[in-house]
């Protein structure tokens, strides 16, 4: 009788156990919160003195060679990608860096800017798209899972709140706000290990992502002397003075090189 | 029947230690965002169909631990059941806290995005966990239960041998807590080769990861020191099978682990090397448990432990 209660006891714990597991399946939503407003508090840029800095990002040398992807971890992944996937870290074409993000590190007053509308990253073929790109403070960021299988979306910034949200369903969108200006915050999924991708946060709108032909264009900026950083994943940062008068537009180029020791 | 259910669950233990190193070693950690929960799912009754990439290692590891976790209720159950020793009814009751707890630093791990210091205390729990099945596993052995023949009372004046057998397996759990450390910060592949160190026989430059890594491959050398002191005194000192085999067990584990720690870096971190590092390390300690626990079972040793009487199937009376 007594090793029966045991037995009927431990069944009545596994039991018990399986139920505190539970979970229904559920959205993972986060609010946005109220923000992607204006910053400072200050006037508006007057637009009949704006100027604008453009510039290219070229790249000296021959580039690294990027990683390829093995995708076999998982299958959906293997299926959404019919040809050998390689890491984007040096997009160089024509000696031009793409995937440089641009931005006015120093130099501007207090100015307030319009309410940007929201960014998406997009989870497809187990990439992330894009794969650098710029926000503003309080911006609604949309995730967005466009893949058949699950990714988690882990933000690993120093400034600000580090999340990880899961999203398992196809087509599922969490939104999510940056609180404090960073450059840059890394994400990564820690499903599919290759995934990276890394979101420049400001608190004004004079940033941009050059592309495959390594040009960038900061436009709308007031007269003033700024502060212009170039930062590359791999190949670090650079910047540049330049001053611009009303309704200027001046050039900053920047060249990066492969970084002297091999890095992880 | 009790012997042979504890040395199951400290055989399932060993999977359960090698489950988690992988998901360290893989950075699969936080593949799974949700505790307890899987993705919203009911741990139980997630798809496998969906255990993709990191997904694989960490609910795999959930999965398992679940498991042993079973398995320890009913083994504290059962000893609490049918063990006349109090102490072994208490020791299985703190198993299952053990457990328990190793389940909560687990999820606490996950919720708290792997802070540094609850990896390395899940890390450190774990091993103590797996002493106790391991203990526990001994303590039931109709061996230890018949005192070894009474042979082991020659040993009960023979401090030295306890002294040293304690004090090494007190150095092997501070160099795990020393790896878990290292792992859980980054650190494993600050000194980027091996025997030498930045080319020199000392690391040339410091900063707290290169001294992480740097104690662990001097705790190494202790513990190699220590493991051979060790298996010296015990052949001084005794014939019997009882401490000799798994003193002899114990060099062979140690160069075993010093070796996989050696390809460990040289692979850069190879995950399935680097796992075996860590369950290698695991079973070092134990073995050099048994070792300890067998000499301090002399100390308090008259003889076979007549107040205690081993049933045909297994359990004391």
């Amino acid at each position: 009788m007594r090793l029966r209660n045991f037995w009927i006891g431990v069944l009545g714990i596994a039991l018990a156990a399986s139920l505190a597991a539970c979970g229904g399946k559920k959205d993972d939503l986060d609010a946005p919160d109220a923000g992607g407003g204006a910053a400072g508090g200050g006037p508006k840029v007057d637009a009949t003195t704006a100027g604008n800095i453009e510039g290219v990002v070229a790249f000296d040398g021959a580039a690294p060679k990027n990683e390829p992807i093995k995708m076999n971890a998982d299958p959906v992944c293997v299926k959404a990608n019919a040809t050998p996937q390689m890491q984007e870290t040096y997009e160089v074409a024509d000696g031009k860096l793409g995937n440089v993000f641009v931005y006015v590190k120093d130099g501007l007053g207090n100015y307030s800017y319009d309410a940007p509308g929201p960014v998406t990253i997009d989870q497809q073929g187990c990439r992330y798209h894009p794969h650098v790109f710029g926000i503003r403070v309080g911006q609604e960021l949309t995730i967005q899972n466009s893949d058949p299988t699950l990714h988690n979306i882990h933000a690993l910034p120093k400034g600000n709140a580090e999340f990880n949200t899961g999203q398992p369903i196809q087509g599922m969108k969490t939104m999510h706000t940056f609180s404090a200006k960073e450059v840059m915050v890394p994400f990564k999924c820690d499903v599919h290990g290759w995934m990276n991708a890394f979101i420049g946060v400001l608190d004004h709108p004079y940033f941009a992502v050059t592309g495959a032909d390594g040009k960038f264009s900061l436009k709308g900026l007031p007269p003033g002397t700024y502060t212009i950083e170039a930062w590359h994943e791999k190949a670090g940062t650079q910047t540049a003075q330049v001053t611009i008068g009303a309704k200027e537009t001046k050039a900053a180029n920047f060249t990066f090189k492969a970084p002297a020791t091999a890095t992880d | 029947m009790l012997h042979r259910f504890a040395k199951f669950v400290a055989g399932c233990t060993v999977l359960l230690v090698l489950a988690g190193s992988l998901v360290t070693s893989t950075d699969s950690g936080l593949s799974v965002p949700d505790w307890p929960t899987t993705y919203g799912w009911n741990m139980f009754t997630f798809p496998p169909s969906k255990w993709v990439g990191g997904i694989f290692y960490e609910h795999g590891h959930r999965l398992i631990a679940s498991t042993v976790g079973f398995l320890t209720i009913v083994l504290a159950g059962w000893l609490w059941m049918s063990e006349s020793r109090r102490w072994m009814k208490w020791l299985g009751v703190a198993a299952l806290g053990a457990v328990i707890a190793q389940g909560v630093l687990g999820g606490l791990t996950v919720m708290f995005f792997l802070p540094a210091a609850i990896s390395t205390a899940h890390a450190g729990l774990a091993e103590i966990f797996f002493c106790m099945t391991v203990a526990i596993a001994l303590f039931t052995s109709p061996r230890w239960i018949d005192g070894y023949g009474g042979h082991d009372v020659v040993h009960r004046h023979d401090s030295g041998l306890r002294i040293i057998a304690t004090t090494t397996t007190a150095i092997v759990y501070c160099q795990i807590l020393v790896g878990a450390t290292m792992r859980h910060t980054g650190a494993g592949l600050a000194i980027p080769d091996f025997p030498l160190m930045f080319g020199h026989l000392w690391p040339t430059h410091w900063d707290p990861k290169i001294a992480v890594h740097f104690a662990h491959r001097a705790g190494a050398l202790l513990v190699a020191i220590a493991v051979l002191a060790t298996a010296a005194t015990v052949w001084r000192r005794t014939t019997l099978g009882e401490f000799r085999r798994p003193a002899a067990l114990l060099i062979v584990l140690v160069i075993v682990q010093i070796t996989l720690g050696a390809f460990t870096v040289l692979s850069r971190r190879d995950m399935w090397i680097n796992s075996f590092h860590v369950v290698c390390g695991a079973l070092v300690l134990t073995t050099s448990l048994v070792l300890t626990l067998r000499t301090w079972r002399a100390k308090f040793s008259t003889g076979p432990n007549r107040s205690v009487r081993l049933q045909a199937d297994g359990t004391t009376a």
